[in-house]
């Protein structure tokens, strides 16, 4: 890990913030490449993307609504990567915390009821692969997939099967009235996504301001160096499998209990599907710091709010952003952006 | 079970075998030269959509095969790049192609062939059919290929040099070899083999492009190769009963016995148990991800 040590001294490196800038750019100009390939304005795409993301105050409100679940999947992969870990199953404690709102709140319509047992039910589902990486050395890659895949067939056969609603067999029954998180003002947006700036702000306080935190960090750069220094890794290691799972457990409760007017998981859980995996593109481009994350989230937020526009506007599928997404994440992992960059305009100079 | 169904069932493990035993093989090769790939996943899914369109346009589905090696070759050669001579984390790209495939395919689908579900690929490879179902020729390939890979890896002065840049690129370099030619043309042929995997889903096995249809299979070869111990003759055993899962899945979901969600999840349980069950002993060569740069 390259950068990280000097990540970890600075608040917000200028460099890695010039870098993700850098890559941001180079996703959209080679999306603007796709498109002209398959026959699109990219003028018009990106004119129409950002008109609807934040011309209006329900563009930006829903810039705001899909920050906030990938902000928290997103932390769930930067605590894990701070650690020294690359925990890619975000995704199904996400699942597990929508279906665990879904079900707790119909037990007693309680609205900080559901949101516990989400991020309970994130934080067990994290578990599996943390044992499994500490006491027998199963790479966490391999072993928060397959947990994504059997989380996806399990959530999927709650959600067609015993909690199907009966009125509507394209979701699931509805988060009761009682327990839906209050909207601001006069839009979509719940109080999820205060919620979750004030989560990734606790995170970044664990992380750097406290010792348990610091734990965490120095067994993510050298384990020999940190358990010299009394940090035992393998509890770090379990640490940040739970409290990842909670962060994202949390987000996939709140998706649906702040989620109007569906209230519910929808078919082929197409609602809650994707965004674990959006929250590492996220927290890569936030260069793993809960502060870059609550940016680069809205970024992210941005380019998927203004899609409805563009597609009618522009007439083109919303996947490009997707596209777009993947490309940026690529260029983040050019080690040393920055200083390439600069040597090659200082040696066209000289 | 009568006879019937086990044959059928075997044939079927042989065709599902294809691309978790590519992939693996190649992931094999290109780990014992020490350059690690999670990308795999966004290679199977990119290659299977890339190969799909080369087969239509000219026709034939061998160029279809082509065409998913060469997506391949264009992808390792970007991670090579970013690994070996740049000396990147070898992770975070994967990710990046993983990413990128999640965006590229369904796009593709739309913006090519018009259609946001599944395109039926009008030009497949022939194969042989049976009583019991259809056998692609690339099983055939697919066997060969490993067992050339493991000659070659094991038993010519090519795969010393591959696994000494894997296990010691210090010694090899004082030894004159160019440690970084062998890791990124390793890297590349690893991606090569799992490209034309991909291709072999949309080309030959399943006629057909979907945006999951990759399904966690190049996860899948990866815990194949830890499984194998990096070898490619036991990742072609191991790849055949990741295949066995995959058939006996499809054989037992017409009967209902479970609800389907859970015959669904039995390759991805197995994975994970066997993968439990073996590691420990499982050691990976020892630079392995790990940047190599000159004193």
């Amino acid at each position: 890990m390259k950068s990280s040590k000097s990540d970890a001294l600075r608040l917000l490196n200028f460099k890695a913030f010039i870098e993700s800038i850098i890559a941001i750019l180079v996703g959209f100009l080679i999306g603007a490449v796709v498109l002209i390939v398959f026959g699109y304005n990219p003028v018009d795409t990106y004119y129409w993307l950002f008109k609807g993301a934040l011309g209006s105050t329900s563009g930006i409100a829903a810039t705001l609504a899909y920050s906030t679940p990938i902000m928290l999947t997103a932390l769930t992969f930067a605590i894990s990567a701070r650690t020294g870990i690359f925990n890619i199953g975000a995704e199904g404690s996400f699942y597990f915390g929508a279906i665990a709102a879904v079900i707790f709140t119909n037990v007693w319509g309680n609205m900080w009821f559901g949101l516990a047992m989400g991020m309970l039910l994130g934080a067990l589902w994290a578990l599996p692969a943390a044992f499994l990486k500490v006491y027998r050395g199963v790479h966490e890659v391999i072993s928060t997939i397959m947990l994504n895949w059997i989380a996806f067939f399990f959530v999927l056969w709650l959600v067609v099967g015993p909690y199907a609603n009966p009125n509507d067999p394209n979701k699931t029954i509805r988060i009761p009235q009682s327990a839906r998180l209050p909207l601001i003002g006069n839009t979509d947006l719940s109080i999820a996504a205060p919620i979750a700036i004030i989560v990734a702000i606790l995170v970044y306080y664990l992380l750097w301001h406290t010792t348990f935190g610091f734990g965490m960090r120095a067994s993510g750069l050298n384990q020999k160096a940190a358990r010299y220094g009394g940090v035992n890794p393998k509890s770090a290691i379990i640490w940040s499998f739970i409290i990842g799972g909670i962060t994202s457990g949390l987000g996939g409760a709140m998706k649906v209990m702040g989620e109007p007017p569906t209230y519910a998981i929808s078919q082929g859980m197409a609602n809650i599907y994707g965004l674990g995996f959006d929250g590492i593109g996220v927290s890569l481009v936030g260069r793993n710091h809960p502060l870059g994350i609550i940016l680069s989230a809205m970024f992210f937020g941005m380019l998927r709010a203004g899609t409805p526009l563009m597609q009618a506007g522009a007439r083109v599928p919303l996947e490009i952003i997707k596209v777009i997404q993947g490309i940026i994440v690529i260029t983040v992992a050019i080690p040393g952006l920055y200083d390439l960059i600069k040597k090659s305009i200082e040696g066209r100079e000289a | 079970m009568d006879f019937g169904s086990v044959v059928s069932i075997l044939i079927n493990s042989l065709m599902a075998m294809v691309p978790i035993v590519l992939t693996s093989v190649g992931a094999v090769w290109s780990e014992r030269a020490g350059v690690v790939s999670i990308g795999y996943e966004g290679v199977l899914l990119m290659s299977a959509f890339f190969g799909a369109i080369v087969a239509e346009i000219t026709g034939h589905a061998t160029m279809g095969l082509i065409g998913g090696m060469v997506t391949g070759i264009v992808l390792g050669m970007l991670h090579g790049v970013l690994t070996v001579y740049l000396k990147g984390d070898h992770v975070i790209p994967g990710i990046g192609i993983n990413l990128l495939a999640l965006g590229v395919v369904p796009f593709g689908l739309i913006a090519y062939w018009g259609t946001a579900g599944q395109h039926q690929v009008a030009v497949t490879l022939w194969s042989l059919e049976t009583q019991y179902g259809r056998l692609s020729p690339m099983v055939l390939v697919t066997i060969i290929v490993a067992l050339v890979t493991w000659w070659v890896l094991f038993r010519t002065p090519l795969g010393l040099r591959v696994r000494a840049v894997g296990e010691n690129p210090e010694a090899a370099d004082a030894l004159g070899i160019n440690v970084e030619k062998y890791r990124f043309w390793s890297t590349v042929y690893g991606h090569a083999l799992a490209g034309l995997g991909g291709a072999y889903m949309s080309v030959a096995w399943l006629g057909v492009v979907q945006k999951t249809m990759s399904a966690g299979r190049g996860f899948i070869a990866l815990a194949n190769m830890v499984f194998s111990g990096w070898n490619p003759l036991v990742a072609l055993i191991g790849g055949w009963l990741f295949g066995f899962f995959d058939a006996l899945a499809a054989w037992l979901a017409p009967f209902h016995l479970i609800p389907g969600q859970f015959i669904l999840m039995l390759p991805y349980v197995m994975t994970l148990i066997i993968v439990a069950g073996i590691i420990g002993k499982a050691r990976p060569p020892k630079w392995d991800g790990r940047p190599y740069k000159r004193e």
